[in-house]
């Protein structure tokens, strides 16, 4: 973010950069210590909680002097700050440790499965804003009908339902009964050696190079969970959306709207969305962060492989650097879309804005 | 109609209740519950919400007289996978023929126990560090909403994973989990409360009087947290039951044979494909619940909190 240059008045543009630099300096404290916490928290889940983490990886019968010197090159003699203090510097390097599992570098691990949880993700947000947005919308210009009726229940149930069990009947019955979709996975058998994705997002991967073939195929892998995900965020969305554009509607300036003759259309997605969508982005991207974290569920019964299946993997085999790795991963994305949807709203808002 | 006429004639109980002089503070509450009740029970998806708890409740008390099988032990070599009304089976067996309407029963009883464990561990902790943070201000608010904020940001699930996963799998760690994670919502509910009420004039009156600012928060500031802390409790118990199933799913709650529910879809998944009802009946069970929970949530908050409702 930069200090804009032209600005009228010295006076005032001093005013201004002052402000700008107070409140980057509050962005910038915000940032340091949520991820220091979020490294704290990790911190003590890996090495504080368990009772003895040399035990842990050498089990209870090797002999002492093995015990000492793994405690030694592990760190462990080393007092707790200064532990801790090794532990941030590693962390800010991206040095995770090496897994038990793969016996890859966490973060070499995390790298290869993350464009797969990416673009469950995406594509689940995508789908979710698109229907979630206008059965909001519809939900709050018909308010009390039976249109706002179902779009609650719809909301409801996905606000209720375990997303694991859903996936595993909708799998029973779009894969197994009707064969509308592929079977759990993200790519057919057939393409898996033929096709080099590029940048991980195969769909994308795939129109780049003209592989319809191949589009095709991963589609049919990627919608079932995707539009599972989309439902998820679809029952958020409608919700709020719904309750931003009632609070528009009930506005003067609709009324205003109305008396100068516009049409209703013009007025509800014109005038009243553009005023709801100030804060529905914020929504959008929690949303998205809800996702992420969503598919760590979704991705073991879909065998998508992804990050959360690799988290859930390591988990069922006591890889704990793998676990921490890839919670510290998907805690610092969720960090940084919880900032920056603040710092989005601020500068879509004029209201909020620093003075 | 004069004052003295309205005193002598006798009133109906509902006029006793509505009463706009009430004579005691037994009155007065009992005729604030009675309109609470009154704006409640006109929504009828909450009455229904609030049935389906009871029902819960019911359900975990009686379970051992209800359950027509043993939770636990099955029968192998004649009731194996037995589809749905199968003759005293009313919901089929599992794969180590157990009853599985007989294992709903009884997990109600271990969702019940996450529920109420949860709540009570986390919304005292919220309540506490919300209220002394809104009545302290300064630098011990900045402190403490720091914190609350830094917790806020974390991804609840993926949390309590690496969570169990240190402390190793269990339903006790699996409640500890959820709860050090859901905690700060009802921080920042509590701490708006608190700066609503704190420079109002009662709490001045009381300060007046010499009371310890412990004790204006305990016994003055907290109260007035407890109607929308209580409406957030219940909204979030949906979510609490999600989270403890998906653990139980992921193996990380309930240990077998514990009939926790979400731990019987992931041994139902199996034979999804032959057999449909083993993980298809406990994820209808944490349907039902947590639509309950959602259910009344909404009323109590539209009953409680006119404001919040989006009215």
């Amino acid at each position: 973010m930069s200090i804009p240059e032209t600005v009228p008045t010295a006076g005032r543009s001093r005013a201004r950069a002052n402000g700008w630099a107070k409140s980057i300096l509050r962005f910038l404290v915000i940032i340091v210590t949520t991820y220091l916490g979020l490294l704290a928290v990790t911190f003590f889940i890996g090495r504080v909680i368990p009772i003895d983490p040399v035990l842990a990886v050498l089990g209870d019968r090797a002999p002492a002097h093995v015990v000492e010197r793994t405690r030694e090159l592990m760190g462990f003699n080393k007092p707790l700050y200064e532990q801790f203090y090794i532990y941030v510097r590693d962390a800010l390097t991206g040095n995770f440790g090496t897994s038990v599992l793969t016996t890859n570098p966490v973060m070499s691990d995390i790298r290869r499965v993350f464009p797969a949880t990416l673009e469950l993700a995406t594509l689940g947000t995508i789908i979710g804003s698109l229907i979630g947005v206008p059965l909001g919308v519809l939900a709050a210009v018909k308010r009390g009908s039976i249109a706002d009726q179902i779009v609650r229940v719809v909301g409801l149930v996905g606000y209720s339902v375990p997303i694991f069990w859903l996936a595993l009947l909708s799998l029973l019955f779009f894969y197994a009964k009707l064969r509308w979709v592929a079977y759990p996975g993200r790519i057919d058998i057939v393409y898996e050696y033929s096709f080099t994705p590029i940048t991980g997002l195969y769909l994308l991967d795939s129109l780049w190079q003209g592989q319809w073939d191949v589009f095709r195929d991963v589609f049919r892998h990627i919608i079932l969970p995707a539009g599972l995900l989309g439902y998820f965020s679809l029952a958020y969305i409608s919700r709020m959306t719904r309750s931003f554009m009632l609070n528009e509607l009930g506005q003067e300036y609709i009324v205003a709207a109305r008396a100068k003759g516009l049409s209703e259309t013009r007025i509800i997605w014109g005038h009243a969305l553009r005023n709801a969508a100030v804060p529905l982005v914020t929504v959008i991207a929690l949303s998205y962060a809800g996702l992420l974290e969503g598919s760590v569920l979704t991705e073991t019964v879909f065998a998508w492989p992804g990050l959360g299946l690799y988290i859930t993997n390591s988990l069922q085999n006591a890889d704990m650097n793998a676990v921490l790795g890839g919670t510290i991963v998907i805690g610092s994305v969720f960090i940084a879309i919880n900032i920056l949807s603040d710092l989005l709203y601020r500068t879509l808002d004029p209201r909020t804005r620093a003075r | 109609m004069s004052q003295s006429t309205l005193q002598t004639t006798p009133m109906t109980r509902r006029q006793w209740l509505m009463s706009d002089r009430p004579q005691s503070r037994l009155q007065a509450r009992l005729g604030r519950a009675y309109m609470t009740w009154q704006r409640f029970s006109a929504n009828k998806l909450a009455v229904a919400g609030l049935c389906i708890i009871l029902l819960l409740i019911l359900i975990a008390i009686f379970a051992d007289v209800l359950a027509p099988h043993s939770p636990v032990i099955g029968n192998l070599g004649g009731a194996r996978l037995l589809p749905p009304g199968s003759p005293g089976y009313l919901l089929g067996t599992d794969d180590q023929g157990r009853d599985i309407l007989s294992r709903l029963l009884h997990g109600s009883r271990l969702t019940l126990l996450v529920i109420v464990l949860v709540a009570i561990i986390a919304a005292p902790i919220g309540l506490l560090v919300g209220a002394i943070s809104g009545y302290a201000g300064g630098w011990v608010d900045a402190v403490l909403m720091r914190i609350t904020d830094i917790f806020l940001a974390f991804p609840k699930l993926v949390l309590a994973l690496a969570f169990v996963a240190a402390m190793g799998p269990g339903i006790q760690n699996a409640i500890i989990a959820i709860a050090i994670t859901s905690w700060p919502p009802y921080a920042r509910i509590a701490r708006a409360e608190t700066l609503s009420v704190r420079n109002s004039d009662y709490i001045a009156a009381v300060r007046l009087m010499g009371a310890s600012p412990f004790r204006i928060v305990l016994r003055h500031v907290m109260p007035m947290c407890m109607s929308s802390l209580i409406v957030r409790v219940t909204l979030d118990m949906a979510g609490i039951i999600l989270t403890a199933a998906g653990l139980g799913f992921l193996g990380l709650g309930a240990q077998p044979p514990l009939p926790e529910w979400g731990a019987m879809i992931a041994s139902g998944r199996r034979f999804i494909l032959d057999q449909w009802w083993v993980a298809t009946m406990p994820g209808i069970a944490i349907l039902i619940v947590s639509l309950g929970f959602n259910l009344l949530g909404d009323g109590l908050r539209d009953a409680l909190d006119p404001r919040e409702s989006g009215q």
